[in-house]
């Protein structure tokens, strides 16, 4: 167990130092959550007039989605360092080696947590800069950070689960281009929940993405109901774990192919 | 078991598949061989032949279908955890990180090792000043040239001192300054800390150079093994080759040496007619002036001991070349 630990801290910090080294890319994933934030949030000002929406800016209520949007979207692109390390011989490397398999995975899982954390605070700030208001404090915006980071370990861990049974970026870029825009319209991400049709909400029910979207709304009101929050932070939560049991797994379906 | 085994490698009838139905592909096919402690032992044959594959067993990446092996007395299917720990692996296709310096990769691949900080340190400076990499260790990787980033790739599988070394292809891919350079430093790993090395090449020179015992392996099977010196000696006489000005003739070229006494076998390859002499330079001018007769122009002839080339041809029945253009095509495709 402890060396699964250390060696999952190791592959952390060779991803993490990437970013540090190239601040640029975390530029590059800013631009489109900046698209959503500062023009979307513009065209779609009147929207908060339809009831159903309460007494509430449309950019203190998409702001919230903008952040799980955008941690959902930077995680699906997480196996593509994979496949990179399977182009050259950097995975091989690793599987011959004592490595924990499970380490390579939270390696990766490590490094978008972390990258979620400081582009949720980013989009924040923005948010904030551009009026929007919140009642709740500071828990109010720690479980919006955490609900950002589990989805992004979901998705994160699905991407690599794809990466190593596809073994090709195209294949990646396929699978998710197919199912960010289904999950981030299936939600209430950019409407208010009343106003959904009913069949788009039922689904939105299933769809890990409402789960992030309305607990971290839920968390911003004045006397939040907690257990929401709860339930769907606890959905999140198992979903990651069964997410990132099952990547681990994917690496027999890849030695298999080797 | 009643003694000790002192052999550093051990398979025996090991076959692995590829694929299924149509796209089947039998890569090996019963390979059988043993390696001492302490030598350098070279796995030779075209692309496709089924040298990865046989390391892939061999370094756990890959299970056989059926047979048997063990790496450093550990048996790779029992106890493939223990085969990790004692080997070192470099692969075929880089495996440095190229965002990283030489100290951080190395680092890396220590803590995967589980030394201690101290021990890194220690072990990295010692195998970048013996690689010659200490002045570049601080700079990104992607920034050396392709033989330093090699040399790289042979330290990362040397950092916790394993016992049996596996180099995949080593030199593909490196200009001849930096093979020249890889060669004396891999000579100089058995020599100097009594490593085991498994090399794989499809170079004949390298297998001739650095490998105390090589097997030839062509179409997943291995065709001949032994010292070079006894492969090259088992093919008495020598080598007549001759360079057409026009390939289009070699049919008649063979024809016309075929005639000429004292010639055994001949092998026309493309411009190049091959033919096995008892001895060359008394046949040399019979077969000259069986050419001039036949009014064939020549480019080159050349009479030289029995190469490891003409050792795969006799075995494989084609010629490396061939064979090798053949295997591209076949991993192309």
């Amino acid at each position: 167990m402890t060396t699964a630990v250390t060696h999952s801290s190791h592959l952390a910090v060779r991803n993490l130092r990437i970013l540090y080294r190239q601040p640029v890319y975390l530029a590059f994933t800013l631009v489109q959550p900046m698209v959503w934030l500062l023009l979307f949030s513009q065209l779609f000002e009147r929207v908060v007039d339809l009831p159903g929406f309460g007494d509430v800016s449309y950019v203190a209520y998409l702001a919230p989605g903008v952040i799980v949007m955008t941690a959902m979207m930077n995680a699906g692109w997480a196996g593509t360092s994979l496949v990179d390390d399977m182009d050259r011989g950097v995975m091989d490397r690793y599987l011959a080696s004592p490595v924990r398999r499970v380490a390579i995975i939270n390696g990766i899982l490590a490094y978008q947590a972390a990258v979620t954390v400081v582009q949720s605070l980013i989009v924040f700030g923005v948010a904030l800069a551009m009026g929007a208001r919140y009642d709740a404090g500071g828990v109010g915006v720690l479980v919006v950070l955490a609900a950002a980071v589990l989805l992004a370990v979901i998705f994160a861990a699905l991407s690599c689960a794809a990466a190593l049974l596809m073994r090709t970026q195209d294949a990646l870029i396929g699978i998710f281009q197919f199912l960010a825009f289904p999950l981030l319209f299936l939600s209430s991400t950019l409407m208010a929940p009343g106003l959904l049709p009913d069949w788009i909400g039922s689904v939105a029910k299933y769809n890990p993405v409402d789960w992030a979207v309305v607990a971290s709304r839920e968390a911003l009101v004045a006397g939040p109901d907690w257990g929401l929050v709860g339930g769907r932070m606890a959905l999140l939560a198992a979903l990651a774990v069964v997410m990132t049991w099952l990547s681990a797994r994917a690496f027999r379906a890849y030695q298999r192919a080797v | 078991m009643s003694e000790p085994t002192r052999l550093a490698i051990e398979t025996s009838g090991l076959t692995k598949t590829y694929g299924k139905g149509a796209k089947q592909v039998r890569a090996l096919d019963g390979v059988t061989f043993s390696v001492p402690f302490g030598t350098v032992f070279g796995v030779l044959g075209p692309n496709g032949a089924g040298k990865s594959t046989t390391v892939k067993i061999l370094t756990t990446l890959a299970s056989p279908d059926s047979g048997d092996a063990s790496v450093a007395g550990i048996d790779v299917r029992r106890d493939p955890a223990g085969v990790r720990s004692a080997i070192g692996y470099v692969p075929q296709k880089p495996c440095f990180d190229p965002t990283a310096t030489g100290w951080e990769n190395l680092a890396l691949q220590g803590h995967i090792y589980g030394l201690s900080s101290r021990e890194i340190k220690a072990r990295s400076a010692e195998l970048l000043e013996r690689f010659g990499l200490t002045d570049a260790a601080g700079r990104i990787a992607k920034t050396w040239s392709g033989g330093m980033q090699r040399k790289l790739d042979v330290a990362l599988g040397l950092i916790h001192r394993p016992q049996v070394l596996f180099l995949d292809e080593p030199t593909t891919g490196l200009d001849p300054e930096a093979r020249a350079d890889m060669w004396s430093e891999i000579a100089e790993l058995t020599k100097s800390d009594g490593l085991t090395v498994l090399l794989t090449t499809h170079y004949l020179e390298e297998a001739d150079h650095l490998a105390s015992r090589l097997a030839i392996v062509d179409r997943g099977q291995i065709v001949a093994a032994g010292t070079p010196e006894q492969l090259k000696g088992e093919l008495s006489g020598d080598t007549v080759q001759i360079e057409l000005a026009k390939p289009a003739v070699n049919g008649h070229a063979r024809a016309a040496i075929e005639t000429v006494a004292g010639v055994r076998d001949v092998a026309a390859d493309g411009a190049i007619v091959r033919a096995r002499v008892g001895n060359g330079a008394a046949t040399l001018p019979g077969v000259l002036a069986a050419l001039d007769a036949a009014q064939i122009p020549l480019a080159s002839v050349t009479v030289a001991r029995p190469s490891l080339d003409d050792v795969y041809l006799r075995h494989a029945g084609r010629s490396f070349q061939t064979a090798d253009e053949a295997g591209t095509k076949e991993v192309a495709a």
